[in-house]
């Protein structure tokens, strides 16, 4: 046995497979994205990279895990492909062709480059992930799939769908990935700008997803937040000149640094203003300010920047009054001129309403009444409420919590209004069906 | 890899009148270069739509001849490309360079089958 296999954890056995899941999930993008690029094959890159895992899963409870992990896999599953494309002819016909194209494109992936070299192709798999041409819920599921390393049954689950339906999803965007010839390339500096948004867009739709999970028991799903922070971290390695880039990953770590305090010992929601600022995860709050300085650094920023600038401002506040309100609606005028919408107007409004009372907030919440897109929007009536309540006008409040609770998914959120409704209510016998005891 | 480039015009107005989303000039230009870059397979404008003409044969081998094209669309197609190019990325540039696609007007890309 060698040194690795028994490190100083308790079981050596258990020691080795927790190691080895750790580089699974870190190499697990890696290998596929070098198949990928090898071989031009997304469905043959993925079933020799889980052969050479399982591969993996029998030899190093064994042998330990090696010194190069990511080198070992790689080598294994490139002997698998071969194996299959020795196998299946049509392939090796495809395979002369396609090693022809990626040699004339790149040297480096000629097909004796040094393995040790281990050049991180991820970058591209991103941008085929992301690929605009790919339905918008695709390209999250193949992003968590390949470059996330998640299984179909696990990618389903975090997005609360059967099985069968994402497995049928994920097949269907590696159909149109082949027989449409999406390419396997990062987009040059000209394309860059436009297509750079879409993979930030897939990034932080994991990110909210896990934040604030649409619907079930737990309001946060704090794995898959995790793993949108892990994909933004080596988006960001790989592109540490983009400074949206910086600025996604900054907003996720300063949103991120307040999940232990956004719920209760109950699992129920704690607003922003009500949360323990001392279980706010610090390190994790002055690592994102320190993006924030990247993603506001040269030039207007962009709207995952500004938006990181403003979570920077609560959380570098001593209590929620004492935060920079002033401050905070200016970088939201700013977003709203850099990417206008009326959820942007709303939160604006909202930083209004505490810098200037509650009845300018809701004048101006008032205003985007017919906005077709807050129609059905919970942090619309939810907000309404909020500064009705404050302004104690009840039963409006009840009306606007009671419309909030309609639209609410996550049962946590929804004790929460529950909560905030009562409190707005008449006491007594109540008029419709609450029963509350005297 | 060869792509259909279906070049649709903007909506129809309500008097059916068919809105022109750029100059000829504009098509000259788009056409000049798709020759020079050499990709070009095929390609041709359509006639306007007054001039279609829907075919169906029925079970019994009975010929149906309808004026029109196939489906109410206000979009109508007005042309098309095939191009031979290497991968979706190029396609799609070569669409977007398109005077079709602006103005209202769309192109759709299609990859040509390698199957027939």
């Amino acid at each position: 046995m060698q040194e690795r296999a028994d490190g100083p954890t308790a079981s050596p056995g258990g020691s080795v497979e927790s190691s080895v899941e750790a580089v699974f999930r870190e190499e697990h993008g890696r290998l596929l994205a070098s198949l990928v690029r090898r071989y031009g094959d997304l469905d043959l890159a993925e079933e020799v990279a889980s052969e050479a895992i399982e591969a993996a899963l029998v030899h190093w409870p064994v042998t330990g895990v090696p010194t190069r992990p990511g080198a070992w896999l790689l080598t294994t599953a490139r002997r698998r492909a071969v194996d299959r494309l020795r196998r299946d002819r049509a392939y090796t016909a495809r395979l002369a062709v396609l090693q022809a194209e990626a040699e004339r494109g790149d040297p480096a992936a000629a097909p004796d480059a040094d393995v040790d070299d281990l050049p991180d192709d991820r970058l591209q798999l991103f941008f085929t992930c992301a690929h605009p041409a790919l339905p918008a819920e695709d390209r999250t599921a193949l992003t968590l799939r390949c470059l996330g390393g998640l299984t179909t049954p696990e990618v389903a689950r975090a997005f609360l769908v059967p099985s069968a339906t994402m497995a049928q999803r994920i097949v269907r965007a590696k159909k149109k990935i082949r027989a449409a010839r999406i390419p396997f390339r990062v987009p040059g500096a000209d394309e860059l700008p436009q297509r750079l948004p879409g993979v930030l867009q897939v990034l932080y739709s994991i990110f909210t997803e896990g934040y604030a999970a649409s619907s079930g028991p737990d309001l946060q799903r704090v794995e898959l937040a995790e793993e949108a922070i892990r994909l933004a971290r080596i988006l960001h390695r790989l592109l540490p000149r983009e400074r949206e880039v910086a600025g996604l990953l900054a907003l996720m770590l300063l949103t991120h640094a307040r999940r232990a305090a956004r719920t209760g010992p109950d699992g129920e929601l704690v607003l922003l203003e009500e949360q323990d600022r001392g279980r706010w995860d610090r390190a994790m709050v002055e690592e994102g300010c320190g993006l924030v300085r990247t993603a506001l650094t040269g030039g207007v920023a962009g709207p995952y920047g500004l938006q990181a600038a403003i979570a920077a401002l609560y959380d570098e506040a001593v209590d929620f009054a004492g935060t920079d309100w002033p401050q905070v609606v200016a970088l939201y005028d700013v977003l709203l001129a850099v990417a206008p919408s009326p959820v942007v107007a709303l939160n604006r409004a909202v930083a209004v309403a505490m810098r200037d009372g509650p009845a300018a907030g809701l004048a101006l919440l008032d205003e985007l009444a017919d906005e077709p897109r807050l129609r059905g929007h919970l942090p619309y009536p939810a907000a309404r409420a909020e500064l009705l309540r404050r302004l104690g006008r009840h039963a409006e409040a009840a009306t606007a919590y009671r419309e909030a609770l309609d639209l609410v998914g996550a049962d946590p959120a929804r004790a929460h209004l529950r909560r905030r409704l009562a409190s707005v209510e008449p006491p007594g016998p109540g008029g419709d069906g609450s029963t509350a005891p005297g | 890899m060869k792509y259909m480039l279906l070049m649709y015009s903007p909506p129809m107005n309500d008097a059916g009148e068919v809105p022109e989303p750029c100059e000829l000039e504009e098509w000259f230009q788009y056409d000049k270069e798709v020759q020079e870059a050499g990709i070009q397979v095929a390609s041709h404008a359509l006639q306007d739509l007054t001039t279609s003409t829907t075919v169906r044969v029925g079970e019994g081998g009975e010929r149906v001849v309808t004026d029109g094209p196939f489906a109410e669309t206000r979009e109508v197609l007005g042309g098309y490309y095939v191009i031979d190019v290497p991968d979706l990325d190029v396609a799609l540039d070569w669409a977007a360079r398109c005077p079709g696609a602006r103005g209202g007007g769309s192109v759709e890309v299609r990859p040509v089958s390698e199957e027939y």
